[in-house]
């Protein structure tokens, strides 16, 4: 099938073309260009995936192929054609009329991309009627066709709802059948999938995919997954710094990659330790339950770590494993069962456990962005937890901010600034030598890294490892990221609902046989080679029929 | 079905509630106030010359030898009643205000009727065009607005518009005799002023309501879906703005209230703000009672409007899952 | 290993703006606000050397003489020069305004803070208490607490500073609260700092340009308040000089076309538009609503 796809696409004339795009935009008073002179092609049916990390352009891009910039950016130079028409060169009342009919655009966050205060098929077939030359019922029944291609339950009145009345994968595919209602030349896919879980996140994807084929539209697929426009894109444009690094089909780029910009995107995916044998026991937790009020969050759950070892807890929004982690940091309280610290009982709150006992178990944060007192120094910051703990004073708590800082990999110079002169990264690496700095055994590490770009990413964690390495520090490893686990974790735990699922080695946990949810978790993690879509797609189908 | 519509009902009750339990409060504390007189009050109101007795009977006048819960009930049940006892005058309080409370909310009704759609026009064309002349105009009138005093505004525009260009009487004393054409003519001054006063805060409120609605998502969605600015305000901002600019009106139509005071002194307005500001300097306590639990009943309808119109317009709460 | 990639980050030009820069950036509108603020506070402490006439000196046998070389803005109703009584009401109105915010900044901030800290039902009670006193509109309760208990500059100040500081504490405990809520707080409660470490470090210094910049605008709010009291005749009582009585006093005049009695009413908005100034510019620079700009 994809060979007869491939065959089509060589075929056509472009039907969407940039030429030499420059886009400027107002950075502090002064115009800096943004995205810096790309150009690709379209040809009808064709899918174009454009990644890259975030900064690199690629919403701009996406945008401008509908002929808009976004507030506070200009077109600099350059071309967009489509079907032969200078967008940028027509005025803004013909490029409207375009957008939604002959190009259409799939934003990210459906949920607030939907107006809350209209009911899905006045929103899905607006376009259609009011531009696109369909008649209200002709519209309604285009969209109702629509909604059970693309899988909507009941697609008869899944128009009638409101935007918050269905889930967010749902509202995601509803999306799509906005941008298809038109039978678009074009439509632009800007992260569409970024917001959801794995599991939604492959249903859409498939929904999505097999929409693109039926209708033989070309598209723009934005993302910063890789795995992702593997499934996706015929052809993928790697992006950095506004610029177009490599162009290639998805074989080639995937197999082949020229550009060691490239090359380094695909080495995020490398494995960094190996299952461990059992190491003593550090921390226990035992049939430990937990409620928000009346909701359970955690139900009998019971988990080991030992020294120096790294246990991955993994799970989907909603899983409780966040809670588990604040739970072992004292950060909230269970209502029954017991937390073991090197044999010896925890106290459940922070303000009933010992200094000793607070210093010897760290917790990380996601975002450092809120994690880091905006108004304090980086000094303060790491220097705090060393007179607080260790009573370090002078030159001796001096000595040992810099020493923190190069042991995260950061110039000790940067203990001057402020959280907000640094960048994504190097906050998180802050927020690292501020646990490092306790002397801890145990750092919980709440998605510490799915706040960054892959390649920082990638080095944060081999920088973890070494540090595991080094000081033998024990860490429970909080992510949604099956490739995290894969490549840091000795020991996996699943969560799903508040229990666990499953738990043991990395070897064992990762491969067959698999209780029903890992397998469903495990089956939705998109793979890196470009056929892993179909391969879901015919499994799911058999499965289905079976 | 019923169930479906449970959340909105819930949430209209609990405000009601609130509602009427800062209405039980601040009758309360417009009640107790007065048990915070000084202990030299009655002397002092009544003279130096004041025997033991007359201080007694003045003490049992205000009731202030029973005990506070069974005063508080009794006044009360009176004020729901209408009636606010006797004024220190000796007059009863409910003839002295009644008309008064009348022109009063003939005054703030008028106001209304001309700031409210002037207003929220005027926000929304603040909004579409931001950062641009109108919205810079807008920004400097409200600066203006709640920098200068109200009274300023008031002599400012009497002199104007009363004695160098002699369009309007410098005056309102109207009299339940007059036309109602005669009537208009003489509040005309007051009921600029107050819109006056008014607009810029409710238009500022507005334009941050629109603002903030157009800045969404789903904005930028319906532009890029080819949608017309016009079709994006009218058909995607603007339902999505009811709520929040019914709030801003109510709000501000609360705030009239206060400002209502200041005018009517002014203009020697016979309104009820010009008779509390008598009562207060002559420390009638009976007319000031009454005044403030007039001042805030509408002023807690006016907020509660507010809530109860935004909860009714959110979509999420309209259309339970 | 080379010694250039042994810190993969290296602290580059971190160009952090120097006080000469911060003042290379005021807008006109902030220097055109801290001159009227350097005017009035100046008038207000040399009232009684830069004054041409005392404050309660009857220096004409005629009231409401007109301008002149002699009393440049002519003389009041009772005779006394009308620019002198303008000079000392500036020390009058502004230091007890001044006094007052000082003193519902102290309450309302204090509790604000402690409310959004301990939650519970420290919070619930607190909050509930200041919503109730707010379902009252100020100026009405303001009336109603000085008839009650008498127009002293002493319960002026004590009365005017309880309801605004209702106020106060709604901002500084959502601000605080806002704060609360972020990690860095819990990070710090996770380490095992104590309540008063968190309110000093963590919570007040991202509170703080918030708080000062509303402190000037809460400053105009009150100076407005105590000015409209005045000009009812319930505020400061004669024979003190204060702008909003010098209005009423006057306002005779206004009926002959004579603006002189409009002149402390432009005074009362001049100083009220330049301390918003300052107060807007301010919490552009401290990056207070650099929220505002997702």
């Amino acid at each position: 099938m994809m060979k007869v796809e491939d065959a089509k696409v060589e075929a056509g004339p472009d039907i969407f073309s940039v030429e030499d795009l420059r886009i400027e935009a107002q950075i502090g008073g002064r115009w800096a260009e943004i995205v810096k002179g790309i150009s690709f092609q379209l040809k009808r049916g064709e899918v174009l995936g454009l990644v890259g990390e975030s900064g690199a352009g690629k919403s701009t891009i996406g945008l401008a192929a509908l002929g808009n910039v976004k507030q506070g950016c200009r077109i600099a130079g350059g071309r967009v054609s489509f079907r032969g028409q200078d967008l940028f060169a027509s005025p803004e009342n013909i490029r409207r009329k375009l957008r939604g009919t002959r190009i259409a655009y799939v934003a990210q966050s459906a949920a607030a991309s939907f107006n809350p205060a209209k009911r899905l098929m006045d929103q899905v077939t607006e376009a259609a009627v009011k531009r696109g030359g369909q008649s209200k019922a002709e519209a309604k029944r285009n969209a109702c066709r629509l909604f059970r291609a693309l899988q909507l339950p009941d697609p008869e009145i899944f128009g009638d709802r409101y935007p918050h009345q269905v889930s967010g994968g749902q509202l995601q595919r509803a999306m799509a059948a906005m941008a298809l209602i038109c039978e678009p030349d074009l439509i632009v896919f800007d992260e569409p999938t970024t917001a959801l879980d794995v599991t939604t996140q492959v249903e859409v994807l498939m929904a999505v995919r097999n929409a693109i084929e039926t209708f033989g539209v070309a598209a723009i697929y934005i993302t910063h997954d890789l795995a992702i426009v593997a499934q996706m894109a015929d052809r993928i444009a790697v992006l950095r710094y506004g610029e177009i690094v490599e162009q290639g089909p998805t074989n080639q780029i995937l197999e082949n990659p020229r550009h060691s910009y490239t090359r380094s995107l695909w080495a995020v995916r490398e494995i960094l330790t190996e299952p461990s044998q059992k190491t003593r026991t550090l921390l226990r937790v035992d049939r430990v339950s937990a409620f928000y009020g009346l909701l359970q969050v955690l139900d009998d759950v019971s988990l080991e770590i030992g020294r120096a070892e790294t246990v991955a807890l993994v799970g989907e929004s909603g899983s409780g494993k966040s809670t588990l982690g604040r739970l072992i940091a004292g950060l909230k309280e269970p209502e029954s069962g017991s937390v073991t610290f090197d044999g010896v009982s925890c106290p459940p709150s922070v303000s009933t456990r010992s200094k000793e006992l607070l210093r010897r178990i760290q917790i990380i944060y996601q975002s450092a962005d809120t994690a880091l007192n905006p108004r304090h120094t980086v000094r303060k910051i790491i220097g705090r937890p060393l007179s607080f703990y260790h009573g370090a004073t002078g030159e001796n708590r001096e000595a040992r901010i810099g020493e923190l800082l190069k042991l995260v990999e950061l110039d000790p110079a940067f203990a001057d600034r402020l959280p907000g002169q640094l960048s994504g990264g190097q906050r998180q690496r802050v927020a690292i030598a501020r646990a490092l700095a306790a002397n801890p055994e145990l750092i919980v590490c709440d998605e510490i890294t799915s706040a960054l770009d892959q390649i920082v990413q990638a080095d944060i964690l081999k920088m973890l490892v070494s540090l595991q390495e080094k000081l033998g520090i024990s860490y429970l490893f909080i992510t949604h990221d099956i490739a995290t686990v894969k490549a840091i974790a000795n020991h996996v735990v699943v969560m799903h609902r508040g229990q666990i699922v499953e738990q043991g080695p990395k070897a064992d946990v990762l491969s067959p046989p698999h209780p029903e949810y890992t397998q469903l978790l495990l089956s939705s993690v998109p793979e890196m080679t470009s056929g892993w879509l179909d391969k879901v797609i015919s499994d799911r189908r058999k499965l289905a029929a079976a | 079905m019923k169930s479906a519509y449970s959340p909105i009902f819930r949430l209209i009750a609990g405000r009601l509630a609130l509602g009427i339990l800062s209405l039980v409060i601040v009758s309360l504390v417009i009640f107790l106030a007065v048990s915070m007189l000084p202990g030299d009050f009655a002397t002092a109101t009544l003279g130096r010359s004041a025997t033991p007795e007359t201080v007694a009977a003045f003490r049992e006048r205000l009731g202030l030898d029973l005990p506070w819960y069974l005063r508080y009930f009794a006044w009360l049940g009176h004020a729901i009643a209408g009636d606010f006892g006797q004024s220190f005058s000796g007059r009863p309080v409910g003839q002295i205000i009644g008309p008064r409370l009348l022109n009063t909310l003939y005054l703030a009704a008028l106001t209304a009727l001309v700031a409210v759609p002037l207003a929220v026009g005027l926000g929304i064309v603040a909004a579409l065009y931001r950062n641009r002349l109108p919205d810079r105009m807008l920004s400097a009138a409200s600066l203006a607005s709640i920098s200068v005093p109200d009274f300023f505004f008031a002599y400012v525009l009497m002199l104007l518009l009363a004695i160098n260009l002699g369009l309007f009487p410098t005056l309102a004393s109207i009299r339940p005799s007059m036309g109602w054409d005669d009537k208009l003519y003489r509040m005309a001054l007051p009921v600029l002023t107050l819109t006056l006063v008014i607009l810029a805060h409710m238009m500022r409120n507005t334009r941050a309501a629109i603002i903030s609605i157009m800045s969404r998502p789903f904005i930028e969605m319906a532009k890029l879906k080819g949608e017309s600015p016009f079709s994006i305000v009218v058909h995607h901002a603007l339902p999505n703005a009811i709520g929040p600019i019914a709030s801003v009106v109510a709000i501000n139509l609360a705030y009239l209230v206060a400002g209502v005071v200041v005018i009517e002194v002014v203009f020697v307005y016979p309104g009820i703000g010009q008779t509390m500001v008598d009562a207060v300097r002559n420390r009638d306590i009976p007319v000031i009672q009454a005044c403030a639990l007039i001042f805030s009943v509408t002023y807690i309808l006016l907020n509660m409007i507010a809530d109860i119109v935004s909860i009714v317009s959110n979509p999420r709460l309209l259309h339970a899952r | 290993m080379a010694l250039s990639s042994m810190w993969r980050q290296r602290a580059a030009d971190a160009t952090r703006p120097g006080l000469l820069a911060t003042i290379r950036r005021i807008p006109p509108t902030a220097w055109f606000g801290f001159a009227v603020i350097l005017l009035y506070g100046g008038a207000a402490l040399l009232a009684p050397w830069v004054a041409p006439y005392g404050e309660n000196e009857v220096v004409s046998q005629t009231p409401f003489a007109p301008w002149g070389a002699e009393f440049w803005l002519g003389t009041d109703q009772l005779g006394r020069d009308f620019l002198s009584r303008i000079i000392f009401g500036a020390r009058n109105s502004i230091g007890i305004a001044l006094v007052t915010t000082i003193l519902a900044f102290l309450i309302g901030g204090t509790l604000g803070i402690v409310a959004a800290t301990m939650r519970g039902w420290t919070d619930q009670i607190l909050s509930r208490l200041v919503d109730s006193l707010m379902s009252i509109p100020d100026l009405i309760f303001t009336l109603m607490l000085l008839a009650i208990f008498g127009s002293s500059v002493f319960n002026l100040i004590v009365i005017i500073a309880v309801i605004d500081a209702t106020r106060v504490f709604r901002l500084a405990r959502a601000s605080a609260f806002n704060v609360v809520t972020l990690e860095f707080v819990e990070a710090a409660e996770a380490r095992g700092e104590k309540l008063p470490w968190l309110v000093r470090q963590e919570i007040l210094p991202n509170i703080l340009p918030v708080l000062v910049s509303e402190f000037g605008l809460r400053f105009c709010f009150v100076f407005l308040s105590i000015a409209a009291l005045s000009f009812l005749g319930v505020g400061l009582q004669p024979p003190m000089a204060e702008w909003g009585s010098m209005v009423r006093d006057n306002a005779a005049l206004i009926s002959s076309g004579d603006i002189t009695p409009l002149i402390p009413a432009a005074a009362i908005a001049l100083l009220t538009v330049g301390v918003n100034f300052v107060a807007d510019w301010y919490l552009n620079e401290t990056g207070g609503l650099s929220h505002d700009e997702g």
